[in-house]
């Protein structure tokens, strides 16, 4: 990963000095009591916090999310019954219908923040999470981690459930809109994933990480 | 710290990790090379790489797309053999006369004031760091800060959309087919993502230092 002539070199400012992501101005670390937050004195970014027992909350919280995406997934958003007849769709139907009239390329950006992007995300936090929990780094752990924070901002759980429920009003003037079991796992999902991000504390993860080499 | 000064990583020479946020010592370079982060192996630069002119171009690219995605219609209600096309704001415009007043306010938030609010913002950052302003700094950041977080929430009408269409589906009673304009609002939505994401924060501070820098 680093040659030797790299013009980068470890030193140990990198465990003792923090750098502000929006104003790049320099902080020395100082330890901090559990729950406290440091932040930027000149732009107010949140420069660092510390959380108790990050690795196994968050572990357990990212498992329960699994759990519900499994549901979510599986199990009928909306019953939409009209005349007799019932119709029902699920996220993934959704994606298949766009695709099936010739949307493909709106297909995919549906497809990928609704179900690619969190699912991922939830599989590279257990990947990581889990073998750190039982005291030691998995293999290829520091391109997994990275790419979870890459996959962030387009893991859109909860802007999909808002445009479920938007649909849901819409149509329950003309038709009968029947919510499904996917629905209130959606709901709960997105309370879990929230609460995995929360409970996360990524610095510390990377610290591992360097002791380790 | 001497307040007309103020110490940031790049007067040190340390560049912070995009991934990790490690801080590692960047000598200069030769143009065109790359040094990678010691802990993580990401890609290490002092600040976003063409931070502004991949900014532009994104913004500008999701001006002119705006205009498609406003004026084609997102969806067709076919009924009865006869399409009604649905625009953004005609969309907007059936919920108040349904009366769905709250619901009718979060749409056009989400739909219309928010990709507005986005690319004039995202413009304003860009044209008040290239003329190195010095004004609140600190301000600007939180409104780059907002611009950043609140883009996701447009996709709104898109997901409505996906679901609808796999919903409507009564054959020749009525169906929902997806719109040329739904195409061009998640374009805009997804590519100012991008313009946000290359816009680098931290340029809006390096103007309150020497000017004659960089």
């Amino acid at each position: 990963m680093s040659d030797p002539d790299a013009p980068v070199f470890p030193l140990p400012v990198a465990d003792t000095l923090v750098a502000c992501h929006d104003c790049d101005m320099l902080y020395r670390k100082r330890p901090l009591r559990e729950g406290e937050k440091a932040r930027c004195g000149r732009c107010g970014a949140l420069l660092y916090t510390r959380k108790p027992n990050s690795i196994e909350r968050s572990l357990t919280l990212a498992l329960a999310a699994l759990i519900l995406f499994v549901l979510a997934n599986a199990y009928p958003l909306l019953n939409f019954q009209f005349q007799g007849r019932v119709q029902q769709s699920s996220v993934l139907s959704g994606v298949r219908e766009l695709y099936a009239q010739g949307m493909w390329a709106l297909a995919v950006v549906v497809f990928v923040a609704s179900i690619l992007a969190p699912l991922l995300k939830i599989l590279a936090l257990l990947y990581v999470l889990l073998p750190l929990h039982f005291g030691r780094p998995p293999w290829r752990m520091a391109p997994v981690f990275r790419w979870i924070e890459t996959l962030h901002p387009w893991a859109m759980t909860e802007v999909y459930l808002l445009g479920v429920l938007v649909a849901f009003v819409k149509l329950s003037d003309i038709a009968t809109i029947v919510p499904g079991v996917a629905l209130y796992s959606f709901a709960a999902l997105i309370v879990a994933m929230a609460a995995t991000d929360a409970a996360l504390e990524p610095e510390a993860i990377w610290e591992r990480l360097e002791t380790r080499r | 710290m001497n307040p007309a000064l103020p110490v940031t990583a790049a007067r040190a020479a340390l560049a912070r990790c995009h991934a990790c946020h490690r801080l590692s010592r960047m000598k200069p370079l030769p143009p065109g090379s790359h040094v990678h982060c010691p802990r993580c192996g990401a890609a290490l630069h002092l600040r976003k790489p063409d931070s502004l002119a991949r900014a532009w171009a994104l913004t500008l690219a999701a001006y002119i797309l705006y205009i498609p995605a406003n004026t084609l219609p997102i969806m067709t209600v076919v009924s009865m053999g006869h399409g009604e096309p649905d625009t953004i704001l005609s969309g907007v415009r059936a919920l108040i006369a349904g009366g769905l007043w709250p619901l009718a306010l979060l749409v056009f938030f989400a739909s219309v004031v928010v990709p507005v609010l986005k690319l004039f913002s995202l413009t304003y950052l860009l044209v008040s760091v290239q003329r190195k302003s010095r004004w609140r700094p600190r301000d600007r950041t939180v409104l780059y800060r907002i611009t950043e977080a609140v883009g996701r929430w447009s996709m709104i009408d898109v997901f409505m959309i996906s679901i609808l269409v796999a919903l409507v589906k009564l054959g020749s009673i009525a169906t929902i087919e997806p719109g040329a304009g739904a195409m061009a609002f998640a374009a805009v939505v997804v590519i100012t993502m991008f313009a946000a994401m290359s816009f680098d924060p931290r340029l809006i501070w390096d103007a309150l230092e020497n000017p004659d820098e960089r």
